[in-house]
């Protein structure tokens, strides 16, 4: 397999780091009592999101889920307004009427992120759909979880993405949990990508903490729902480090899987990879430095920014409400 | 100027739409040539005009039926999405109530969700509990959805006209046994606007509120009482959600006595909510309590004598107006 081009690599490291610090910095503002709403925690997953959102162009559309923080912000949403979103204020993407469950951001093409489990998966065949009748060239991604990989929709839009060869990216981020429930106790199929030949569908399997494998696989993905040959069913490998949700009980994660999941935490491995491919450590933090100063700005404007109007309730309902 | 038939306006105005817009395209079960042209033949024709991706022959998958509409709407599309009959949306109601209703708002309006929700149901065709059901209260009790359903081949053509103009989502509810009525032709480019019902007779002595096929029933008792002497006037809601409010006031006002009817079974209907609404608005002009007809709440029985019995029955209809203008 060919070598992720440097400036690839830089981008994707950069893009990773951003979901990193957008993680830590959520959680810190929690546990400082400084904000108090629902957040998905995505420690464990930011390679996967950056990964896949730097395979795609500007304008290819996402769907994800209420854990979307990773493909937003690597996607390139405006952070101010990420941040005044999950604050619920008014320069938020939806003004506030939305929250950290359903960050919208067409301009970037965060088409929808769905709070209820699977429902983005038949969502993302409608989006391909318009590209396929337009020819606008546009593929779309959907990221979800291995526990979204068992409701109905997801083989009903598996089996609808096949048989029109819609150019979508079924992006499994098999994180080992649905909600609180391990994979083994949710399913008996040895994976979720082995299921996409049932579908005549193209399946790929990877490690989700290996940017040398997660990135040229997501590439592969890319090119082959861009060139018409159909959907692709991938499923990243990763870790949830965290539990389901900020401040959840995680005690239910065997000492031995806690184990493996530090062993791969996918952060010092890209860090290794990226010295190894002669990136030095003060050129590494220096973007780290520049992520956190503007996170730090973005989050010091959403703690300012005014709340919506009280009215807002009563718009945005229909067309003659807006 | 030449009749046609409830299916013909459906299929006409989906034809012009598809013409003059190429965002606009078709999916469902059984809708293409191939299929013969929809169950109830309203796409017939369309997929040799437009091709099969804009009128597209899906499998039997509501959840991706719908979700794909949703998602095609976001990317800026029309799409029409037929749900072959209306119990099936039980089947699909999280892309519809969770996502399609809420998407515009959700987004602080930045996603609308233009989409048309097309379904076909009824009482009276011997298809029992699970192919009869109209469902509209459910989708009424939703903020951001139209529901709207014709009782005549000219409302037809003009109201899926409007339904398609609409940038937010619209259950489109069609009946079995309206498909063959027929009417005048009101021709191309005709619209009847979302949210404004129809005075379909005019009378003085009770409001009867309604729609779809009971406005057929309607009508005819409306026309046997006027020959004993009581005048009723008979409103075509048209559109159920989010309904006319001020026709229905005005006609009440008017009246003093009012009756709703709906093939849908009656607790918690639509009848409920409206007649709530006319006792706090038009108290002082009421001369008697508001009435309510619907379906028996039970499931739609096969027997054709008990599904018979089942639907709102004209005997009935009669009886209650007598007894609410004191002629009981």
């Amino acid at each position: 397999m060919a070598e992720i081009e440097r400036d690839k690599l830089l981008d994707i490291y950069t893009r990773t780091m951003k979901v990193n610090r957008t993680d830590e910095k959520f959680r810190e503002l929690l546990m400082q009592g400084k904000v108090a709403v629902m957040y998905y925690c995505v420690r464990g997953q930011e390679l996967v999101s950056a990964a896949a959102m730097a395979a795609l162009e500007q304008d290819d559309y996402v769907v994800c889920t209420y854990r979307g923080q990773g493909e937003q912000t690597a996607k390139g949403i405006p952070i101010e307004k990420w941040w005044g979103e999950c604050l619920g204020k008014a320069t938020g993407t939806c003004k506030g009427k939305g929250g950290t469950m359903h960050i919208t951001d067409p301009d970037t093409g965060i088409m929808v992120t769905t709070g209820v489990v699977g429902s983005g998966i038949p969502i993302a065949n409608g989006l391909a759909m318009a590209s396929q009748n337009s020819g606008d060239g546009k593929v779309t991604l959907v990221s979800f979880g291995d526990g979204a990989a068992n409701i109905g929709g997801f083989h009903e839009a598996m089996n609808m993405a096949q048989l029109y060869k819609l150019p979508v990216i079924f992006l499994c981020q098999n994180n080992r949990y649905g909600e609180h429930t391990a994979y083994a106790d949710h399913t008996d199929s040895v994976d979720i990508s082995s299921r996409a030949a049932g579908y005549g569908m193209k399946g790929i399997k990877v490690d989700g903490n290996n940017v040398n494998e997660v990135y040229p696989a997501m590439e592969e993905a890319v090119a082959h729902a861009r060139s018409g040959k159909g959907p692709v069913l991938v499923e990243a490998m990763c870790y949830r480090m965290m539990g389901h949700f900020f401040g959840s009980d995680f005690s239910y994660m065997p000492e031995e899987h806690l184990a493996e999941m530090a062993a791969e935490d996918p952060l010092p491995k890209l860090r290794k990879v990226m010295l190894e491919r002669q990136f030095t450590e003060e050129e590494l933090d220096k973007i780290v430095e520049g992520i956190n100063t503007e996170i730090d700005a973005a989050v010091q404007h959403a703690l300012d920014a005014p709340l919506p109007d009280t009215d807002e309730i009563y718009k945005d309902v229909l067309e003659e409400t807006a | 100027m030449a009749e046609i038939t409830m299916t013909q306006a459906l299929n006409l105005a989906i034809d012009e739409a598809m013409a003059e817009d190429d965002g606009v395209f078709c999916l469902g079960e059984d809708v293409a040539a191939k299929q013969g042209g929809g169950v109830f033949k309203i796409t017939s024709g369309l997929s040799e005009k437009y091709g099969e991706n804009r009128i597209r022959a899906t499998p039997i998958s509501e959840t991706a039926i719908i979700g794909a509409a949703v998602g095609a709407a976001l990317a800026g599309h029309r799409p029409i999405a037929e749900i072959m009959l209306m119990n099936f949306v039980g089947v699909c109601m999280d892309q519809i109530v969770n996502h399609a209703a809420k998407l515009r708002f959700m987004s602080g309006g930045q996603t609308p969700c233009p989409i048309v929700i097309r379904t076909t149901t009824g009482v009276g065709v011997g298809f029992g509990g699970q192919h009869s059901d109209m469902l509209e209260a459910w989708f009424a009790h939703v903020a951001g959805i139209h529901v709207v359903t014709p009782s005549n081949a000219a409302d037809a053509r003009g109201l899926m006209r409007s339904a398609i103009d609409a940038n937010d989502p619209v259950i489109f509810i069609e009946n079995i046994l309206c498909y063959g009525l027929t009417s005048e032709d009101p021709g191309p480019g005709y619209r009847v606007p979302l949210g404004k019902a129809a005075v379909a007779k005019e009378g003085s002595d009770l409001s009867l509120i309604t729609y779809g096929r009971t406005v057929l029933d309607a009508l005819e008792v409306a026309g046997e009482l006027a020959k004993e002497g009581i005048s009723v006037e008979v409103i075509d809601l048209r559109t159920i959600a989010p309904y006319d409010e001020e026709t229905v006031l005005a006609s009440v006002n008017k009246t003093g006595r009012a009756l709703l009817l709906h093939e849908a079974v009656r607790p918690f209907g639509v009848g409920a909510e409206i007649a709530a609404n006319i006792q706090e608005k038009c108290w002082d002009k009421l001369k008697s309590p508001v009435r309510r007809i619907g379906g028996t709440f039970s499931a739609v029985p096969f027997a054709t004598h008990l599904e018979q019995a089942w639907i709102p029955q004209k005997s009935d209809i009669a009886a209650q107006i007598k007894a609410s203008v004191g002629k009981a």
